[in-house]
């Protein structure tokens, strides 16, 4: 126990130490030019802006900018769904796997890769090409990762700029972020991880003959490249089924440890860059600050029930931990623990060990922490934004406390921010509570369970929040490539993404607009201790009573059954 | 409109080029010059022929070898073209079912007493279904089969653990565990 | 309107009961969609009441129960707005019969002539004699009355009203003392000044203000989390192997959703407005009560607010060779004529000091010339001796031409005191220089600590002035303002204003003179004086009946009182639901899994009584929030950092303790009283 407790912190300090650099280096990339490094890059990006014929330096209304994502997100997953379909067709195929099968399937696919979710309701080994896996998967990796961030670079825009309504050109934060940041990590990560046995070949699978004399077909491709984005981007579609817990994607504990930091470096980069462009680091300490207070909040309740385990299991004379059921040797329970924490922390959804084989109150950590949004650290780019839904509503509901028209950053939300910022907790929250409900009385939605009682509900409510909150892991015992499973969390996907990111484009084109007032005394300080502790208070409130009947008939009351011994 | 849907397709195309093309391949070609091995999978050859992955773990029943952990991993297990955890939740009845019957199994398999603790890793499926390791002390409790079944001793058995057996990376990270497939091809160097 | 104040309290209640049932119209409560949920909650209870009474064996008394205490949240939440707008329609009750038909004399082709008041437009020109009312409003455009203005403000003292200059307007309503006036009306029927007073008092044309309406938002919002929270609640439960009865749903969803601050909201408004109008403020628009609250620059003029009214000597410095006695003697014979505040405080001045006596000037033969812009001097002429007073340069000129000249010592006084912000006035007497009298203007008490508060408050102050800047920067100084507009002309504070508006901030300020008006009109929130003309009155957006410039600091204090009422129930009324949820959710799962008993930490007696009891709870806390309602969060002039501590003490976690233990007392209450079984 001491020697996760040592992990949890080093890991901690070790991604604060990365990420607070990452910040300055992001704020220059986005808002100005870094000498050294933009001599290297210009040349690359005024290519491709070129060629695709678009004027980087024309800023854009939110409007605007938010056409342009739209378009180019659909025009992605249009390329997704047809690569998937017509994979026999093309090259880098030696398994010589057919098209993916069902329109559906490829649809939810493609909708999953291009919200930054990676559902995966496909097997990565038994289905998918080398060509789909690059072209199709990798590919959306970056973007989709880069649009979030653009998104949180316009927002920040929004709440720094004064009375204009221009928050920057999407073209130009788009290919910034993936040439720029999300480009040459994954290159040195790619090599970490190969180092440490990330496989990256383009073989057919190879044969063996076991030891004992029976053959194991192992699989292989380009794994390492599209493992690295695949974490920094917070985007988690595993190459191989298993995910981050397969040898071949995560082979050691050092590359877990790498993964877990790929996956907060940016997200947290964003947040200090936040602090960096407001003039005022402080203002992002305090968010990161509070992110972090969430943070230590779920890990521990998260680690404290994967160690106490599973008392009819301990029953049956089984060592300590009782919780190995879905977790790897390698990694044990800290590691395990701290990686599920992190992965639904983020939007990430690349998973180390099964979800659905936690412990009940294990899985209500990752459960609870998607439903809040992902707003720990949170997705590349979407959890700032997501984190920014709760500290307008936070400000306001508090900052009347101190009689004044609450006001962040000096600039007042007024009815329109409000508005919009409430469609963005409404649209998620709304999706997932709807659309479970309607999984857990119809046939459809009964037939994909794995288990009964508590915890098959807690499969569906899962599925739907992994979706809505654009996360992707899953309790994976639920068989979701129906045609149901796959249309309804295909829409919950891109109802979580867009019915976030087109409201919080929204009001960072209205508080661009606003004039700034200046702090005084008066002010509600949104840098103070105090601030910190009641964003939290409020992210747990307003997450846990919108949820917390519906927690109640999954983990929770399987908390208390499986306490008292009762199995289904 | 129009011109920005042109645009919008341009730089898809652009994008996927480098991102999807280039980026990949590039990093394929860096890594079959710098790691070959690795990014081969790490495969172990003996006397030229193909037997495994250092890092996929293999099924193992006999009473010779060291067993892995249960898989879930394909129709019998550890298939490696079919990674998978079982997906068996807490109050799983099939769940608790197959630990108890896991655990009967291998306490008569290493002759334990019925109320002898059981590792858990040896009840419990891994979330890939190809875990190459086991924990030292579910190997320790194999030692003395595994040295009946081949004629060693059991000192012999227990140091073939200690040797095979893994350290935490930089002293914190991972847990102490041991290689099943390298300890069983150990044991067959040994007893050959 | 102070005098009518008390004795009024019963009344109100008994109208507003009235009024809780008048309020049940669909077409009110659809205005607060919060509480429109509550009312869809109780009339569908009812029916499911009624219908099982009719066809079902089974107990009705759960739903009937809670049925009752929905339509009691509606009723206590109809009943709080009912009794904020009390107040309102009995003052307006008043203005009313103030209002009653007056005559007037209108000037129709150079004649007099009768006519019924409600006849007159605009342009009209009227004559008001003593004793009659003033038909409407108006601007004096002859002559000079004084007027009794109690109808409108409550002061019983008359005023002077006069034509030109900055008293010169009048208002309908108010009755001439003495003497008589020509007046021209500014207002057509209805749009008159009481008129307009009579409809903000009884917020007949009450709109939601900025900052509620982004509430609003916040709380349908809200409400409809929870509407889909608890309505997923059955098919959640139906997987679960259970079904739950739609009144227990209804329950759960009026505990949750924001009624507290919902039913509230309106209240806590027109109090606000209300709590104004006790300080003789009105304010045309609840969007200047909430801008206040917001206000970071005031704008307060140096003279009235600062400063007492005008200089006043403070000091008598003779030049060489002249003694102190022989200078005030002169100075008191300089000033016996001069009726100026300046003038008057000298005469005092002397006899304090020096125990000199005033004189009759008659007796003296005196000749006394007043002040001119052309001379800067005034004083007396006696046989063989003339003595002047005025500016440094003005006695300079004068004794330069009678052959004399201004001593060094005398020019450095005057130099002294014109640099410690005082005003040097030079004393001759023929050609020689007496002296240097020093006026001063003297800094209110307390208010220099009115001014930390605010700055405490993160409000800055700027002083205006008509000064120069020397003079001005010393009172700054000693009145402790942040900063200061000297040699102030209209589009200089223009000017000001909109710098500060560029900057992001809100100014308030106060004026009463027609230059006053674009800068009034410009400001976020503008204060008129009564006492000032109508153009200043109509470019502002409150009206100050008490003419008191210092008043500002209150507005803003409202201000800031109504946004934190808000916010600290909004506070509390979601922290709330947490006890809520531990009441209910237990009580409605506790069949299917009674192991989820275990969250029943209140020990409630019965899954019916625990429902019972949220629901008794929610209803009787707006009861018990509406004094806090009316009265508004107390405000302390401190530091936001402080005041959100206070308030998220008592609020928050206030609101998370209190239905905690309310909750328990009711079920205990129910349980005695074998309510529930």
């Amino acid at each position: 126990m001491f020697n996760d407790i040592f992990l949890f912190v080093t890991f901690i300090a070790v991604l604060i130490a990365m990420a607070f650099p990452l910040g300055n280096y992001m704020a220059k990339v986005f808002y100005g030019e870094n000498e050294k490094l933009g001599k290297l890059f210009l040349p690359i990006e005024k290519l491709i802006y070129r060629f695709a014929g678009v004027n980087e330096n024309k800023e854009m209304n939110w409007r605007q900018y938010a056409v342009a994502l739209i378009l180019f997100n659909v025009l992605g997953t249009v390329l997704v769904f047809i690569v998937q379909l017509t994979q026999q067709l093309l090259p880098f195929n030696p398994q010589n796997f057919e098209s993916v099968g069902t329109w559906y399937l490829a649809l939810n696919t493609a909708i999953s890769f291009m919200t930054n979710t990676n559902w995966q309701a496909y097997s990565g080994e038994s289905s998918l090409s080398y060509f789909t896996q690059m072209i199709g998967l990798t590919v959306q990796n970056f973007l989709s990762a880069a649009t979030g961030c653009a998104v949180a670079v316009a927002f920040i825009r929004g709440l720094t700029r004064k009375t204009t309504n221009l928050i920057g050109n999407f073209w130009h934060d788009l290919v910034r972020c993936t040439v720029r940041i999300l480009l040459p990590i994954s290159i040195l990560l790619t090599i970490v991880f190969v180092q440490q046995g990330v496989v990256q070949n383009l073989d057919a699978y190879q044969t063996v003959q076991t030891a004992q004399g029976t053959e194991q077909t192992i699989a292989m491709g380009p794994v390492a490249s599209q493992e690295a984005i695949k974490m920094l981007g917070t985007n988690g579609g595993g190459f191989f089924n298993a995910n981050s817990a397969h040898p071949f994607e995560n082979p050691t504990p050092l590359t877990n440890f790498v993964q877990m930091l790929a996956i907060f470096v940016v997200p947290l980069g964003l947040v200090f860059m936040f602090g960096i462009m407001t003039e005022n680091k402080k203002q992002g300490f305090a968010i990161a600050g509070a992110m972090i207070i969430l943070f230590v909040m779920m890990l521990g309740i998260n680690y404290y029930s994967e160690l106490n385990g599973n008392p009819m299991i301990a029953q049956m004379n089984i060592g300590e931990p009782t919780s190995m059921e879905g977790k790897e040797v390698r990694f044990g329970l800290g590691a395990s623990s701290l990686f599920t924490t992190v992965t639904t922390a983020a939007s990430c959804g690349a998973v180390n060990n099964m979800h659905d084989s936690l412990t009940p109150l294990g899985g209500f950590v990752p459960l609870l922490q998607m439903m809040l949004g992902e707003i720990v650290f949170g997705g590349a780019g979407a959890g700032f934004y997501g984190m920014m839904v709760y500290v307008m509503i936070t400000v306001f509901i508090v900052g009347l406390m101190v009689g004044r028209t609450p006001e962040y950053l000096g600039k007042k939300i007024e009815a329109r921010e409000m508005k919009w910022v409430m469609i963005a907790l409404l649209i998620p929250s709304v999706t997932i509570l709807l659309f479970s409900a309607i999984a857990s009385v119809v046939d459809a939605g009964l037939a994909g369970l794995n288990n009964d009682g508590p915890h098959g509900l807690s499969e569906i409510l899962y599925g739907f929040t992994s979706a809505a909150a654009n996360n992707g892991s899953a309790f994976a015992g639920l068989t979701a490539n129906t045609v149901f499973y796959d249309l309804m969390l295909g829409i919950a996907m891109l109802l979580g993404r867009f019915g976030v990111i087109i409201p919080m484009l929204a009001v960072a084109g209205s508080m661009a607009e606003k004039k700034t007032a200046p702090i005084s005394l008066g002010t509600f300080e949104t840098t103070s201790i105090t601030f910190m502790v009641l964003l939290v208070g409020i992210i747990l409130i307003v997450g846990a009573l919108t949820f917390l009947p519906a927690l109640s008939l999954g983990p929770i009351v399987e908390h208390v059954l499986m306490l008292q011994g009762i199995t289904f | 409109m129009l011109k920005e849907v042109n645009s919008a397709i341009r730089m898809l195309i652009l994008m996927t080029v480098v991102l999807g093309v280039i980026y990949p391949l590039g990093m394929t070609g860096v890594a079959q010059v710098i790691f070959p091995e690795q990014a081969n999978g790490s495969l172990i050859y003996k006397q030229g022929s193909l037997v495994g992955s250092k890092l996929i773990g293999q099924n193992f029943s006999s009473e010779g070898y060291f067993h892995g952990r249960p898989s879930a991993a394909g129709d019998d297990g550890y298939d490696a073209a079919s990674s998978a955890g079982s997906n068996l939740g807490p109050t799983s009845k099939k769940l608790l079912s197959s630990i108890a019957e896991r655990s009967e199994q291998i306490r008569l398999e290493n002759g334990l007493a019925e109320n002898a603790i059981v590792p858990s890793d040896l009840v419990t499926a891994s979330g890939s279904g190809l875990d190459p390791h086991i924990t030292v002390a579910a190997a320790q409790i194999q030692a003395q089969r595994v040295a009946k079944a081949r004629n060693l001793t059991e000192a012999q058995t227990l140091a073939l653990i200690e040797k095979n057996t893994e350290n935490p990376q930089i002293g914190f990270l991972g847990e102490k565990r041991v290689n099943v497939l390298s300890l069983n091809l150990a044991l067959d160097e040994v007893t050959k | 309107m102070n005098a009518q104040k008390n004795s009024l309290d019963t009344k109100i209640i008994t109208a507003a009961i009235g009024d809780s049932f008048k309020k049940l119209h669909p077409a009110v409560q659809i205005k607060s969609p919060v509480m429109f949920i509550v009312y869809i909650g109780a009339i569908l209870t009812t029916y499911i009441a009624i219908r099982e009474a009719i066809s079902s064996t089974q107990s009705i008394f759960l739903v009937s129960q809670i049925s009752v205490w929905l339509w009691f949240t509606v009723l206590f939440a109809n009943f709080a707005e009912a009794i904020a707008e009390g107040r309102g329609k009995a003052q307006a009750q008043s203005l009313r019969t103030t209002r009653s038909h007056t005559q007037a004399k209108k000037l129709v082709n150079e004649a007099w002539q009768l006519v019924d008041g409600d006849t007159l437009r605009k342009g009209d020109v009227l004559l008001v004699e003593a004793g009659s009312l003033i038909p409407s409003d108006g601007e004096i455009i002859e002559g000079m009355a004084t007027v009794d203005e109690s109808a409108v403000t409550g002061e019983s003292a008359p005023v002077i009203r006069e034509s030109g200059g900055d008293k010169s307007s009048v208002t309908g309503g108010t009755r001439v003392l003495s003497d008589w006036i020509k007046v021209k009306v500014t207002a057509n029927p209805g749009e008159t000044f009481l008129d307009r007073m009579i409809s903000l008092v009884e917020g007949a044309k009450r709109q939601k203000t900025p900052n509620e309406i982004a509430l609003t938002i916040l709380l349908v919002s809200l409400s409809i989390i929870f509407l889909v929270a608890v309505v997923t609640i059955e098919p959640f439960a139906i997987y679960s192997g259970t079904t739950i009865p739609v009144t227990m749903l209804m329950a759960l969803l009026v505990c949750l959703i924001p009624t507290t601050i919902g039913g509230l909201l309106s209240s806590i408004g027109i109090a606000g407005m209300d709590r104004l109008l006790k300080r003789n403020v009105l304010a045309m628009s609840g969007r200047a009560v909430e801008a206040a609250g917001d206000v970071n620059v005031l704008l307060l003029d140096k003279t009235g607010t600062i400063t007492l009214g005008n200089r006043m000597a403070t000091e008598f410095i003779p030049a060489v060779g002249v003694s102190e006695e022989e200078m005030a003697d002169i100075a008191q014979l300089s000033s016996l004529a001069d009726e100026t505040p300046e003038g008057r405080s000298v005469v005092v001045l002397a006899k304090e000091r020096y125990g000199l006596r005033e004189r009759d000037l008659n007796a003296l033969h005196a000749e006394f010339v007043p002040f001119t812009a052309q001379t800067r001097m005034s004083g007396v002429n006696m046989e063989n001796l003339q003595i002047r007073k005025g500016s440094v340069d003005a006695i300079e000129k004068y004794t330069k031409e009678k052959g004399g000249s201004l001593p060094a010592d005398v020019r450095q006084a005057s130099e002294r005191i014109a640099k410690s912000g005082g005003t040097p006035l030079v004393v001759a007497k023929g050609e020689k220089v007496l002296g240097t009298i020093h006026l001063k203007d003297i800094v209110k008490g307390g208010i220099k600590e009115r001014f930390r508060e605010l700055r405490q408050m993160g409000i800055k102050t700027v002083m205006i002035t008509g000064d120069n800047p020397l003079t001005a920067a010393a009172i700054a100084a000693e009145a402790g303002v942040d900063d200061f507009l000297a040699e102030a002309t209209p589009e200089a504070k223009l000017k000001m204003i909109r710098d500060y508006q560029e900057r992001g901030m809100l100014v308030a300020m106060t004026g009463d003179g027609t230059n006053d008006a674009p800068a009034l009109a410009q400001a976020d929130v503008g204060v008129a004086m009564n006492s000032g003309t109508q153009a200043a009155k109509e470019a502002g957006n409150m009206v100050d009946l008490d003419s008191n410039p210092t008043k500002l600091i209150e507005i803003v204090e409202i201000g800031k009182q109504l946004l934190m009422t808000r916010g600290s129930l909004t506070t509390f009324s979601i922290a709330n639901d947490v006890a809520k949820y531990f009441a209910i959710i237990p009580a409605m799962f506790v069949s299917t899994y009674p192991a989820l008993g275990v969250f029943n930490i209140m020990q409630l007696a019965t899954p019916d009584s625990a429902i019972l009891s949220a629901v008794i709870f929610n209803a009787l806390i707006i009861i018990g929030l509406i004094p806090l309602a009316l009265k508004g969060v107390k405000y302390k002039p401190v530091g936001a950092a402080t005041i959100l501590r206070q308030n998220l003490f008592i609020y928050g976690l206030g609101g998370l303790v209190v239905p905690f233990i309310g909750i328990k007392i009711i079920d205990m209450i129910l349980v005695a009283l074998n309510i529930v079984g």
